[in-house]
């Protein structure tokens, strides 16, 4: 059964098409990749969903059904009320995430008090024991604290813990590891994938590194120019990509077992390839 | 680092306690004149006309600061005009404060129509001369001090409302605000209770420099006589008396202008040591 349908989605900033007839499908308790290059649309497709598009994007056309709910045919209004009881975000940078100029502490429990209309003593209590589920030590101390008296990797755990503190049915992680140091990433990647496993959320994962799929997701979709190329389970993935640029995106990832290995960037006729096939698109819907 | 951050906090600590020392003895000053006064501001003698400050030669210790060419206590006539001044910063900086931090908070992260509408009225507001525009005002308005507060708020909200939509816009665009509205938090709590404390420290700097603006416009106006009637004594007035008799008597000039002027440097002062205050990477 699937918990997220995205179908034919395509948005626009005013005449340039940032998103293409996009579907994708998040089954309950599934991860999802979302795989590509800086500026395809991945954190679009997350915004889409959660409601927060920047203004300059307009969505012309598609569906997105979140358990059942058509959102983009509801009112703003039942449209917030849904997503806020079932989805959250975690973000790509745990800096501009957080308020700098509250505490940590309520911008956790404000969540339990919003969305599942908790008293603020039982918002406390249990921010105290998510804080402690993402590993943070002194919890007392951290919820009293600044974000800016916090590392980055910090900063992100608690963007975990609220992100599952209301217990959500989907998450959206959009890059969450980018903006940290290579230490800290594995340690939140492993995180994410301990809480998710524990509460059975669906997660949809935005990254561009294929390493990163491999490890924590079961399904994959591989987005170019806001258009999906390759739809498909993970092991297949990695057994033969069937899109040209997913195999050339697959060559040029490291590999751990030959992280020496000199890599091979996507070459120029794949990219050519690709570009085409989008022109051809746009010319088919008649955006020029 | 730290040794910087050390430098940065005390240096804008010494200048707000300064700036915050002065202003309040200048508003203890306003609010007792009365008491404090020495004399009357308005009593004059003609025989005690351009007595000199204390220290120079044919003083009167009763009048510290001199009198005027009225024989009218200087020092007197400083205390009574903070009145005015303090009166006119603090009621036309707040409601030019209000207005125009609500009307750019709201352009600035609701966007969509209420931003079309605020801004195009701001554009259009501040094609305008300042200076033509308060004299216009003035003049369907009338003198008196309610006018001159009418004019400043009228045309300086622009101010506050260019500058707090452009920091509502850049904080509505962070992804803590977005968090908050997928939360389902009402779009004006999020403005409240997200958005204001991040502009507070701006919005705390504009106040403040307008109140030294409001201090200036007044003084001005009073110094071109389009103030208040001329038995409320202010330092704008006594600008202008003074400057007459400039060579006879410096001091009628120079007391209410050294006041003038650390006012309005107290007031930009303290903006920015506040500001420096209520930044909680900085604090
Ligand atoms: N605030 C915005 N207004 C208009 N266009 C935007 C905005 N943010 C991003 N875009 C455009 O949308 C496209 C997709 O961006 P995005 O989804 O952020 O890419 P990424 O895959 O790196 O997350 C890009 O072409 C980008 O230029
Ligand atoms: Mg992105």
């Amino acid at each position: 059964m699937s918990f997220l349908t995205i179908e034919n989605l395509s948005a626009f900033v005013g005449p340039a098409p940032i998103l293409r007839d996009v579907s994708l499908t998040v089954t309950a308790g599934e991860v999802r990749g979302l795989v590509g290059e800086s500026g395809a649309g991945k954190s679009m497709i997350g915004k889409a969903v959660l409601g927060t598009l920047p203004p300059a994007v307009r969505v012309a056309s598609g569906r997105i059904v979140l358990e059942g709910e058509d959102l983009l045919a509801m009112r703003p209004r039942d449209r917030r009320r849904v997503i806020g009881a079932r989805a959250a975000l975690i973000p790509q940078d745990p800096l501009t995430a957080l308020n700098p100029s509250r505490r940590v502490g309520p911008q956790i429990t404000n969540r339990l008090v919003d969305i599942l209309g908790w008293t603020r003593h039982d918002a406390q209590v249990r921010a105290l024991e998510l804080l402690d589920e993402v590993h943070i030590p002194e919890p007392e101390r951290v919820m009293r604290a600044y974000p800016h008296e916090l590392s980055g990797g910090m900063r992100q755990r608690i963007l975990i813990a609220s992100a599952f503190a209301a217990e959500p049915r989907l998450i959206i992680a959009d890059e969450p590891t980018t903006a940290l140091d290579v230490t800290v990433q594995k340690q939140i990647l492993r995180l994410i994938r301990e809480m998710q496993a524990r509460h059975g959320t669906a997660l949809l994962f935005v990254t561009h590194d294929l390493g990163v799929v491999s490890k924590i997701c079961q399904s994959l979709t591989v987005l170019y120019g806001g258009k999906v190329l390759e739809d498909t389970r993970v092991g297949d993935f990695f057994a033969g990509p069937t899109h040209p640029y997913s195999a050339a995106l697959l060559a040029a990832t490291p590999k751990y077992t030959d992280p020496d290995a000199s890599l091979t960037p996507v070459p120029e006729a794949v990219i050519d390839g690709v570009r085409a096939e989008i022109e051809a698109f746009d010319r088919m819907h008649g955006h020029v | 680092m730290a040794d910087a951050r050390g430098l940065v906090k005390r240096r804008a600590g010494a200048r707000l306690w300064l700036s915050a020392g002065w202003l309040t003895l200048l508003a203890l000053a306003a609010v007792f004149a009365p008491l404090i006064a020495p004399h009357d501001p308005l009593a004059q003698d003609l025989f005690g006309a351009r007595l000199p400050p204390f220290w120079e030669h044919g003083a009167d210790a009763a009048f510290p600061l001199g009198t005027d060419s009225l024989g009218r206590d200087v020092l007197s006539r400083i205390i009574h005009g903070a009145r005015v001044a303090l009166g006119v910063a603090l009621i036309a900086g707040t409601l030019t404060c209000l207005i125009g931090a609500l009307l750019g908070l709201i352009a600035g992260y609701f966007r969509g129509w209420p931003d079309m509408v605020i801004s195009r009225f701001v554009d259009i507001w501040m094609a305008f001369p300042p200076v033509l525009f308060a004299i216009l005002l003035i003049a369907v308005l009338g003198t008196g001090l309610s006018s001159i507060i009418i004019a400043i708020v009228v045309i300086d909200w622009t101010r506050f409302a260019r500058v707090i939509r452009a920091e509502a816009m850049s904080q509505g665009a962070m992804d803590y605000v977005a968090s908050a509205q997928v939360a389902g938090r009402k779009r004006f709590s999020i403005m409240l209770a997200e958005i204001l404390p991040n502009v507070l420290p701006t919005i705390v700097v504009l106040l403040t420099l307008e109140m030294g603006i409001a201090v200036i416009v007044e003084a001005i106006l009073s110094f071109v006589n389009l103030s208040i009637s001329t038995d409320q004594p202010t330092w704008g007035s006594m600008i202008a008396e003074g400057r007459l008799s400039i060579h006879q008597a410096w001091w009628v000039l120079v007391f209410p202008l050294i006041t003038l002027f650390l006012t309005v440097l107290s007031f930009s002062q303290l903006g920015e040591g506040l500001k420096d205050h209520f930044d909680p990477v900085l604090r």
